[in-house]
């Protein structure tokens, strides 16, 4: 007998007005990892993104990235933050599409700490140009059943597209 | 008393439509010296390894195809600490290919491997691979490729960590299988 999808999306959306954010919601528990795809533009250049779980917005997210801006490499921490990011260093252009991806791994356990690897690629814009990758902790042992994406800044432009997948174990 | 077990893992699922299809996972109920990937199938295009792992000690999480052992893997890792940006070649080569170093023995880190083409038997074995580890104050990225000498298929996987550093409770090792 067949076996279902293992890649599955979940939800996607596709902004038809600048929004402050967006939330996926009621996220249920039978995935083993999300993955979070952002696609699109901000209101202001090089703004980063916002990632919160279960509408926690407490100093319970710290994240270490590598970055490189076409000239240099570097790495930068974050300790005690009150969200996670796509783009650190790097953001999201205003002008340009910028893409990033977020894996979250092990969402739904109930025993550990959440942890997260994310890209985003950003060639097209003015500030926050480059290619960074990050990683990043929430520190609650909680099962993730929300995610929302804000801008750190300002807000998500006219036409950004997320998407949430979830991938199933065997 | 450490209690240590080898977990093997055949493949548990059925044929599917699906291009992205789960082959085997394991999630650890105790520490485990190794988890094996046995009797994988050629069927695939790619393979990819997601996990998420603890170890016993502060060291690298390592792995071997097929049972071959000493002088047959190359990994070089771009390493970022929150401060510094290195490059290095892993105490893993060339006896084992790395998936990354976990800095601490107290959390969790992930990673992302990628094993291209696996099944050709034309070709030596390529992998690539993205890791994390954060601890609120400290932790590392890292950026990995490997390469394994040997033109055979991929058929096994044993993941370990090095130096006999055990998998810890709570760790899950998961193979997919991407069809071209």
């Amino acid at each position: 007998m067949a076996a279902g999808s293992t890649y599955t999306p979940i939800a996607t959306t596709t902004l038809g007005s600048a929004a402050a954010s967006y939330t996926f919601s009621s996220i249920a528990g039978s995935y083993t990892d999300l993955v979070l795809i952002a696609v699109g533009t901000v209101a202001v250049d090089g703004d980063s993104l916002t990632v919160r779980f279960n509408s926690d917005s407490a100093t319970n997210y710290s994240t270490t990235s590598l970055r490189g801006s076409g000239t240099a490499a570097s790495s930068a921490r974050g300790s005690s933050l009150t969200s996670l990011f796509l783009g650190y260093g790097d953001g999201f252009a205003s002008s340009a599409i910028t893409n990033a991806i977020m894996n979250i791994q092990n969402y739904a356990n109930t025993t550990t700490n959440k942890t997260t690897l994310s890209r985003i690629n950003n060639a097209g814009g003015t500030t926050g140009v480059g290619a960074e990758a990050n990683v990043g902790l929430w520190r609650s042992t909680a099962a993730i059943t929300s995610i929302t994406i804000g801008g750190q800044t300002g807000n998500l432009s006219t036409g950004m597209t997320l998407t949430l997948y979830g991938i199933a174990a065997a | 008393m450490l209690n240590i077990v080898s977990s093997i893992l055949a493949p548990q699922v059925a044929a599917s439509t699906s291009s992205y299809e789960s082959i085997a996972t394991t999630t650890l109920s105790t520490a485990t010296a190794t988890v094996t990937f046995s009797s994988i199938p050629a069927t695939y295009t790619h393979l990819q390894l997601r996990i998420f792992w603890k170890l016993s000690a502060a060291t690298n999480l390592i792995a071997n195809y097929n049972g071959s052992g000493a002088g047959n893997y190359k990994t070089h890792a771009l390493y970022a600490d929150g401060a510094t940006v290195s490059s290095f070649v892993p105490s893993t080569s060339p006896n084992s290919v790395g998936f990354g170093y976990l800095g601490a023995s107290t959390s969790f880190a992930t990673t992302i491997v990628d094993i291209l083409d696996y099944a050709n038997t034309t070709t030596n074995k390529t992998t690539r691979y993205l890791m994390g580890d954060d601890r609120n104050g400290s932790g590392d990225i890292e950026f990995g490729s490997g390469l394994w000498l040997n033109t055979a298929a991929i058929n096994q996987i044993v993941i370990a960590g090095q130096g006999g550093a055990t998998l810890q409770q709570y760790s899950s090792l998961a193979l997919y299988g991407i069809k071209g």
